[in-house]
């Protein structure tokens, strides 16, 4: 399974207001992108186009060079900050909802043993993540690091081509932070995808990408703040592309 | 010293101060209608002997004109009413408020209607119900739900709009489909705060069984309340009040524990 994504002459505006400025960008296949900028810089813009959340003014985006399409779909999963699970069904339930909906389109519930096989599909994801000791609780019930990695792992269980993070580890702590960061590796290198990750910390952008861009401003006028929109101002191979290679090897 | 806001009773001592309005309430109550009552009986303020008997009275006799119980046949008449137009505004609710909330295209098109249609005074259309529908049970329930279903579909239209468009998005990179939003995402959601808004409709719900029933009825609190105003028979009317105020507490407090049954409301968002 191959994932390029391309961004090409991408440019978003919310009416007067210019967000991204004609970005162009290829994201290789099994790249850990990371995007780095101020706040109000557009990442989130950025990213919202990726998943189809939000369309382009202008540009188009492309996977193995087929547009995406126009609507989220399962082959981008996403993590978001906060809210990324469904508050009203248990861990495990959280995480087999994904195959649920994609085998049961009329009630989203599968039964007998189809429901066993998914069940123990979703015991190893949790366990991997290392929520296994945690399938009966609801989602309020876990810290923000647990809430995150049942929101991936949710993600995980449809195999997308692309994972999509925004700032997924923002509010949490620095030890929990880089248990997240080795947990995200490892599910990385494991599940061969493209990542694009957003964050604020220029340390974790440099650990964790292969690659980090910076999204900013690079015209500014005092007199219309918003006449500008940001553009890619830097970009970094963080790693020698070996270590994109070795984790597509097959093993 | 410490602070006032900071010293807090005990249990025992909450549970006593609790009680001791309502117990002051009837003791002045009682020792006024004494002092009243001292040269004859009287009708505007009876004392607790007069509304015991004339309550086992309604209670414990059937009456000769409708062969019932009339205490008993009041209450049911009037809780059924209740029931099926509390009942019927809350599927409504559910059943518009959901997908009109959720759909785009269908908020473009119900949205200002639903909130004209909120706006309408419902005792004001009570004669138009009254010339369509007849003086019978339709009319009252219509006029209940034409009271409550506005407010609980509003507030469930108000709840959907609330769901973070992130677990939205969510749910679609899971392969969703809009009927599976809808019935694995907003309507669980959703239900937990149906039943609070049913709670909070109670008050009018009774409201307009009342208002109906003073008007035309066979039976019913409302209607007994009105009935025996003619004769000024508050040995009547004040044990009925205390009644309905009894029955709304305790369908409030039911309602309250339906809704903290839902487990995945117990614990806040965070932590
Ligand atoms: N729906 C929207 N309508 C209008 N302006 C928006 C909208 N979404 C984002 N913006 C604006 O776009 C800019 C970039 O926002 P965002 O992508 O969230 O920044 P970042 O994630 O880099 O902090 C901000 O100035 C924000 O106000
Ligand atoms: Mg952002």
């Amino acid at each position: 399974m191959m994932a390029v994504i391309r961004l090409d002459n991408v440019s978003k505006s919310y009416g007067e207001t210019v967000v991204l400025e004609n970005v162009s960008l290829t994201i290789e296949d099994n790249e850990f992108l990371a995007v780095v900028g101020p706040s109000g810089a557009g990442k989130t813009t950025l990213l919202r186009m990726l998943l189809s959340q939000e369309a382009p003014s202008s540009g188009r985006i492309l996977i193995d060079d087929a547009p995406i399409a126009a609507e989220p779909m399962p082959d981008r999963g996403v993590v978001f900050q906060r809210y990324s699970v469904l508050p009203h069904r248990t861990v495990i339930r959280n995480v087999m909802t994904g195959p649920e909906w994609l085998a049961a389109p009329f009630t989203g519930r599968v039964m007998g043993r189809a429901r066993a096989a998914l069940k123990s599909r979703a015991r190893n994801m949790l366990d991997r993540v290392g929520l296994g000791d945690h399938a009966t609780l609801y989602p309020a019930q876990l810290s923000g690091g647990q809430q995150q990695r049942l929101a991936i792992a949710q993600a995980l269980m449809m195999n997308p081509k692309v994972l999509l993070l925004d700032e997924p580890f923002g509010a949490l702590d620095p030890a929990t932070r880089r248990a997240m960061h080795r947990l995200v590796l490892g599910l990385w290198a494991e599940h061969k995808m493209t990542v694009v990750m957003i964050t604020h910390d220029l340390s974790e952008a440099f650990h964790l990408g292969t690659r980090v861009v910076a999204v900013e401003k690079r015209r500014h006028d005092p007199h219309a703040p918003h006449r500008y929109g940001s553009v890619i101002t830097t970009d970094f191979d963080a790693k020698p592309r070996l270590a994109r290679q070795i984790a597509r090897a097959p093993a | 010293m410490r602070r006032l806001i900071n010293r807090h009773p005990s249990r025992r001592m909450k549970i006593l101060l609790g009680a001791l309005p309502f117990i002051l309430a009837v003791a002045i109550y009682a020792i006024a209608a004494d002092a009243r009552g001292a040269d004859g009986p009287d009708k505007l303020m009876p004392g607790l002997n007069a509304i015991t008997s004339a309550m086992s009275r309604l209670m414990f006799d059937i009456d000769r004109a409708t062969g019932a119980r009339l205490f008993w046949a009041d209450t049911w008449a009037s809780l059924a009413r209740l029931g099926v137009g509390l009942g019927i505004s809350a599927v409504i609710g559910l059943g518009l408020g959901v997908p009109v909330g959720f759909i785009p295209c269908l908020r473009a098109l119900f949205e200002p209607f639903f909130a004209a249609l909120s706006l309408i005074p419902p005792l004001a259309v009570l004669p138009i119900l009254f010339i369509l529908f007849g003086l019978g049970e339709l009319s009252k329930t219509v006029l209940i739900v034409f009271g409550i279903a506005p407010f609980i579909l509003r507030d469930v239209m108000l709840r959907v709009a609330e769901i973070p468009r992130e677990q939205i998005v969510k749910a679609q990179t899971l392969g969703a489909s809009s009927w599976q939003m809808i019935l694995g995402l907003v309507l669980p959601q959703v239900f937990a705060r149906l039943i609070s808004s049913v709670r909070l409709s109670l008050g009018a719900a009774w409201l307009f069984v009342i208002a109906a029933e003073a008007i035309t009825a066979e039976a019913g609190l409302g209607y007994r309340i009105f009935l025996v105003r003619r004769y000024l028979a508050m040995d009547v009317i004040l044990p009925y009040v205390l009644w309905i105020t009894l029955l709304a507490f305790a369908m409030d407090y039911a309602l309250r524990q339906a809704h903290d049954a839902i487990p995945w409301t117990r614990f806040k968002e965070g932590g």
